[in-house]
């Protein structure tokens, strides 16, 4: 190309100038909403509802985790339980057994959940579409099965978080829950923040690439393989970070209550709802969903009715089907939807 | 381990695995003609055993009597869950995959929800039927009859969809959909009705396993989901879309956790199965007999 | 090496073969590309050319031969890695990344040899406005219409610093005038030094446009020379030009 010193055109210059606004504005709205939700928990002081806060926060925090790995780089995992579970393992048996505080524990277990995305990654990746998910599904289910039949990390048993006074210093608040909603905030807005970096980096564009065309993708320089990769393990190292933070809060694990399919489910759903491949899709899509299910579950779910579930299963096959793009896509300029509409 | 003990278990491993086999075909079979994993196959089979405790608790008569009845059912169901949900998730211009994956899910804790509505959490069994409880003893070797029966009926149901395909019509129109689906529009085959009776049939296929298994194994709302991964993994072994190969990867399945329980402790029984896929599809990501 | 640059042309293919199976898409062409040349590149439905795009630019690897792209041996070079060394292509039917605006698609071209974010959009900016849709720089690149989508795909192509740019059929089904304008195109990136090979059915446009034409047939060279010795080729007239006179 000319060199990259003569100014640009004037139009092009005002693309470039309304783009970095753009960015920016991003920023700030997310400060502010951030900001308001910190406040959130003093005028909450009902303890159900704080509890439905720090799992919509939870949620929302590891949906933009998957969304890392599902949204922006196209490969949908229904098997991030295993990186949620390595992640409430190694927090709770570094804590338990050797008296490393969680913060180190979340570390140590985002680092593993990292290098085990990156050595499954090398043969899954080689699969593609429903090849892929089912690989991460029955993956999960391995992990599942050995946690459950490993002594050491406590078996079916599970592991039961001691007794401690309310410290930061070992994320344990048996008093007040307030403290894990500004934790919470503070994980979400870090997941936050990162996408946020990463959607403007070389890494987003060539994630992004690569869900929508791989071969093309490629032929523009773009390292196929290497994207996956570093999704994945961006993505398992947040998750893991989400693990921890849910082993603490609710202080007693078992392989059932971390890594059960379930959650597989838990993180992609909201980003689906919302908006995958969006910055605030997943946040939207947990603010939804988690109050929905745990409300109903609370009002319906009585005696195993199951009319949560029948919600639940009605909720998203409708926002499957009525809007594939998720509910941000409702904001999107006008012209855009029309044009989406004529086939 | 004695030759007698190994019989034991492979015969055991041969007959679970034909079972897993009829429980894995009519996902393969959808999926062969357009490209669609059902997420809620497992609430098929779950909904299937479920219909025939009910069956057997209103008519009193024997599961193996109320067989093509639950079939019949089942048919309905995967014709309507077609109709109702899959259909509208293929329009979808974005993110298609996603969709199909999350509509089918829905589907699926839609139906768990369902059944736990109408049967409650607890877990059934279906009570004094012809088969439940009885051995056939073949010279100190044990089998018991529900899973003899299992493995015949899936024979019978291979056999019938063998002929099903190469002789009829309807056979012909699945197998041209499933080659191009565009051609089969020029010569007017209806693709939607094609795409129905697929479902149909794939849930009928799934609706005579749930009978089979009503009589030896309990129910309760969530036992399709651990079938369903056993049949997922059989599908992606055998080829996704592949009849004959669901048929010898469910063998495989059967014979491969018959052995592992012998080996590892029998909690980790599916280890083996799992571990066997994975091996499988990361040296040929299209399955044993799968096209890519 | 022994190569002298001199003499060394920009793109060599030695004696390449193609088999899928026991199909040959591709028997034993051999091609010299000098840099700053624009080959046509033609032949019926089936002759082998997309598949020869497909060998240049990585996506297949040849069962036999070698192509040598500025002194070196490329032939076991990764797609990504050849388009950093300076190969960059269009696709027969436009492959945009549907889910970005049309600015972000060639950004994505601009990430091929500039790390930073501002380089590679300025790089794209340029790109675009070069390519004559700056004033699309924001619509939703599924958006296009059909001969915008084309100079998206060139656009993108070029924003990777090519010094070969491979286009396939890039003036197919465009109206005369947007098909004048596409040549434009094409002549002004041939102008700043890039090769160009093309890939055309539309003899009329192409021929006046290019310096040298080679005629694939069945998968092998037929004819290859000046446009205006090529078309007065017997083989050609009659395995190419009988039909596709009428056709066009």
């Amino acid at each position: 190309m000319t060199a990259a010193t003569t100014p640009l055109a004037p139009a092009l210059a005002r693309a470039e100038a309304s783009h970095a606004a753009r960015r920016r504005r991003k920023l700030i709205v997310a400060a502010l909403v951030f900001a308001g939700l910190a406040a959130l928990p003093y005028g909450l002081r009902d303890v159900y509802l704080q509890n439905v806060l720090i799992l919509t926060l939870m949620y929302a925090a590891l949906a933009q985790s998957w969304n890392i790995l599902g949204g922006y780089c196209g490969q949908v995992s229904l098997g991030h339980a295993l990186y949620f579970g390595a992640g409430a393992y190694a927090t709770t048996v570094l804590f338990v057994t050797y008296g490393v505080l969680p913060w180190f524990g979340m570390l140590a277990g985002g680092l593993l959940s990292a290098a085990v995305a990156l050595l499954l990654g090398y043969p899954c990746f080689r699969l593609a579409g429903h090849y892929f998910s089912i690989a991460t599904i029955v993956i999960a289910e391995i992990g599942l099965l050995l946690v459950h039949n490993w002594d050491f990390v406590g078996g079916a048993m599970g592991i039961q978080w001691p007794f401690n006074p309310d410290s930061w210093w070992t994320l344990q608040f048996a008093r007040d829950k307030v403290p894990y909603i500004h934790f919470a905030i503070a994980f979400l807005a870090l997941v936050w923040f990162v996408t946020w970096l990463i959607e403007g980096s070389r890494w987003g564009y060539w994630w992004r690439a690569v869900k929508d065309d791989a071969q093309a993708a490629e032929s523009l320089g773009v390292e196929v393989f290497r994207s996956k990769m570093a999704a994945a393990a961006v993505s398992a190292f947040f998750t893991a970070i989400g693990g921890g933070f849910y082993a603490a809060y609710v202080s007693y694990i078992d392989p059932e209550s971390v890594m059960s399919f379930r959650f597989s489910l838990l993180f992609a759903l909201p980003a689906v709802l919302g908006g995958i491949g969006t910055l605030w899709g997943p946040l939207v899509g947990a603010a939804i969903l988690i109050p929905l299910t745990e409300i109903s579950r609370s009002y319906l779910g009585g005696g195993g009715k199951g009319l949560d579930l029948m919600l639940y299963g009605i909720l998203v096959m409708v926002v499957a089907l009525a809007r594939p793009e998720g509910v941000l896509s409702l904001f999107r300029p006008r012209k855009a939807r029309a044009e989406e509409a004529t086939p | 381990m004695t030759a007698q003990a190994l019989v034991q278990v492979l015969a055991s491993g041969l007959l679970m695995g034909l079972i897993y086999a009829l429980i894995a075909v009519g996902l393969s079979l959808i999926f062969g003609l357009m490209d669609v994993v059902n997420f809620a196959h497992g609430e098929f089979l779950m909904l299937a055993m479920y219909a025939t405790f009910g069956l057997v608790l209103v008519t009193r008569l024997d599961p193996v009597v109320l067989m093509p009845l639950v079939a019949a059912l089942l048919f309905v169901l995967g014709a309507a869950a077609y109709l109702g949900v899959v259909r509208f998730a293929m329009r979808a211009k974005a993110n298609q995959g996603m969709v199909q994956i999350f509509a089918t899910f829905g589907l699926a804790i839609l139906l768990q929800g369902a059944a736990q509505y109408l049967f409650t959490p607890d877990y059934r069994n279906v009570p004094n039927s012809w088969l439940g409880g009885r051995t056939l003893d073949l010279g100190g070797i044990f089998l018991p009859w529900p899973q003899i029966f299992g493995a015949l009926v899936s024979l019978a149901a291979f056999g019938g969809l063998h002929l099903l395909m190469s002789r009829t019509d309807f056979g012909r129109a699945l197998k041209a959909t499933r080659e191009d689906q565009g051609a089969v529009a020029l010569v007017g085959i209806d693709r939607n009705r094609v795409f129905a009776l697929g479902w149909g049939l794939g849930a009928a296929l799934v609706g005579l396993a749930g009978a089979v298994l009503a009589i030896f194994y309990y129910i309760h709302p969530q036992v399709g989901a651990s079938f369903a991964l056993i049949a997922y993994v059989t599908v992606a072994l055998g080829g996704f879309g592949s009849v004959a190969g669901a048929l010898v990867a469910g063998i495989i399945v059967g014979l491969v956790e018959a052995l592992t329980a012998v080996i590892l402790p029998p909690a980790l029984k599916s280890v083996g199965v799992y571990a066997l896929y994975l091996a499988v599809v990361f040296v040929r990501p299209q399955g044993l007999f799968g096209r890519l | 090496m022994s190569e002298t640059p001199v003499t060394e042309p920009l793109l060599r293919i030695d004696h390449v073969t193609l088999r899928f199976g026991g199909l040959v898409a591709n028997a034993d062409v051999s091609l010299a590309v000098p840099e700053g040349q624009i080959l046509g590149l033609l032949g019926p439905n089936g002759a082998g050319k997309s598949t020869l795009f497909n060998l240049i630019s990585g996506t297949y690897r040849p069962s036999e031969g070698r192509i040598v792209f500025r002194g070196e041996d490329i032939t076991d070079l990764s797609a990504p890695e050849r388009c950093r060394r300076g190969i960059a292509r269009t696709f027969q039917v436009p492959r945009s990344f549907d889910s970005m605006n049309v600015l972000e698609n060639v950004v994505v071209g601009g990430f091929a040899r500039h790390a930073t974010a501002a380089a590679a959009r300025r790089v794209a900016l340029e790109t675009l406005d070069f390519a004559g849709l700056g004033h699309r720089a924001d619509a939703v690149a599924g958006e296009l219409t059909p001969p915008e989508k084309r100079r998206l795909e060139v656009a993108r192509a070029l924003a990777t610093e090519p010094t070969l740019l491979l286009l396939d059929e890039v003036l197919t089904g465009l109206t005369p005038s947007e098909a004048k304008a596409g040549v434009e195109l094409i002549r002004k990136v041939a102008a700043r030094g890039v090769t160009v090979i093309m890939v055309e059915h539309v003899m009329e446009v192409v021929m006046p446009l290019v310096d040298r034409a080679v005629v694939l047939h069945l998968g092998r060279v037929l004819a290859e020379g000046h446009p205006t010795e090529v078309v007065r080729h017997d083989g050609v007239i009659t395995a190419y030009l009988g039909e596709r006179h009428r056709a066009a």
